[in-house]
């Protein structure tokens, strides 16, 4: 092995993350460079070095008891959909079967939620993605950026468009959590109001039109197009959104 | 809270909590502040136990550790966005002194405190990338997982960032050891 290849490869070579072949060839050429070998005790000096500097940083006390109560507190506000609906269920005989029956088969025959279950479900979400930190994972105003992101990290690649023509900017996109599935959202702004756009893949092929909802004073609409299902919730005013909407589906 | 919830806490503290040492390491070294170390380290936390349901098992370190480094870079783009941007003018001297010519690094005697600034003063990436092989010992393939990218980018991150250290240990070429000390108390 000649010098260039051994200087690209001591980092890795000293790591060991090298096959065997090329370790050994490694070692050949030490054996017989002055060079290359003073590079690779440099490379295990600074190692030494690194590892007597006692580099790591302790975590503060009460960390740890803080973060263990955070958890308890997202554990008990997560369970709340599902005490809300067992409340309408003890509430209006009829209304109680119907739901129940819902229920009963949602959670038997499909993991999925049906209807008001999911609708409280994507408000809640979107209620914790604004604050503040919490909305955007990727930051980018082109969708050549956002879209890649997802890679990797979904099973699916969500369809993100450049509306900026339309006034509704474009800001990023984040990984979020809907009906006990991953999802994507992709995040819009038009003035101070936050659009998010929660995408995630349909197991039927019917496009369904657009369907509008309020919950607790936030516009959602959504729609199926193409396998994909679409919710977008906003406290933009309904007419608005729905020019969003109606220029995503274009 | 039902015995459902009650049981996704109980098996996230068990497999997730563990490995908080590790995830404040990194968030510190990442955002070189206490305060914000301890934030980003909250909010990680507070991501993973909401995508919990969907890990898949695995190694709950590595896994963790990629919620950490992006929600750092999350942080660190809503907060201090500037120091994200990687300094042109260091690639070239990286690229200046690629040439045959090591010193023997005068290593066994430097001060932990230099080795220290130095390390914090790599542009965040290469230090992203020591962080994570020299202190906790991960593999290439486990910090390609954690950063993100391709094999072949984490060891030219590294091959840069180790150079850089030694540049500023042998005092010589390059970075002075005496510049901008740590950016914040």
């Amino acid at each position: 092995m000649r010098c260039n290849s051994t200087r690209e490869l001591i980092g890795a070579y000293v790591d060991g993350e090298l096959d065997l072949v090329r370790s050994l060839d490694i070692e050949g050429h030490l054996h017989e460079c002055s060079i290359c070998s003073r590079e690779y005790q440099n490379h295990r000096s600074l190692r030494r070095a690194i590892k007597g500097a006692e580099l790591n940083f302790e975590a503060p006390p009460g960390l740890e008891k803080r973060i263990r109560t955070n958890l308890g507190r997202a554990n008990k506000s997560e369970a709340k959909p599902w005490s809300l609906s067992w409340r309408w269920a003890i509430a209006g005989a009829s209304v109680a079967a119907t739901v129940a029956m819902l229920l009963f088969a949602a959670l038997t025959l499909n993991r999925h939620q049906t209807g008001d279950l999911l609708a409280q479900d994507v408000v809640s979400s979107h209620l914790r993605s604004l604050i503040p930190g919490h909305t955007i994972d990727v930051p980018s105003t082109d969708q050549h950026t956002v879209k890649p992101w997802f890679n990797g990290k979904l099973d699916f690649s969500p369809p993100v468009r450049d509306l900026a023509d339309k006034g509704f900017n474009l800001t990023g996109g984040r990984l979020d959590y809907v009906d006990n599935r991953p999802v994507a959202v992709v995040v819009y702004t038009r003035r101070l109001h936050t659009i998010n756009l929660y995408i995630w893949p349909s197991n039927t092929d019917a496009n369904a039109g657009g369907e509008a909802t309020v919950r607790q004073g936030y516009n959602m609409v959504h729609w199926t197009k193409e396998g994909m299902i679409f919710w977008a919730v906003s406290d933009l005013n309904t007419g608005e959104l729905h020019d969003f909407v109606k220029a995503q589906r274009e | 809270m039902r015995s459902q919830e009650r049981d996704k806490l109980a098996s996230f503290e068990q497999s997730v909590l563990p490995h908080l040492r590790a995830a404040y390491n990194l968030a510190r070294w990442l955002t070189r502040n206490e305060h914000d170390a301890e934030d980003v380290v909250q909010e990680a936390y507070m991501r993973a136990f909401k995508f919990f349901s969907g890990f898949r098992g695995g190694d709950s370190r590595s896994w963790l550790l990629t919620i950490v480094r992006n929600t750092c870079y999350t942080w660190m783009h809503q907060n201090r966005s500037r120091e994200l941007t990687t300094v042109l003018d260091d690639e070239i001297h990286a690229l200046e002194s690629e040439g045959p010519d090591p010193e023997a690094l005068l290593l066994e005697k430097v001060s932990s405190e230099v080795l220290k600034r130095a390390l914090d003063e790599l542009p965040i990436e290469f230090r992203e990338a020591v962080v994570l092989r020299e202190l906790e010992e991960m593999s290439y393939k486990e910090i390609a997982d954690i950063s993100g990218v391709p094999l072949g980018t984490v060891m030219s991150r590294l091959a840069r960032g180790r150079k850089r250290l030694q540049q500023v240990l042998t005092g010589g070429k390059g970075m002075q050891a005496s510049a901008s000390g740590f950016s914040r108390p």
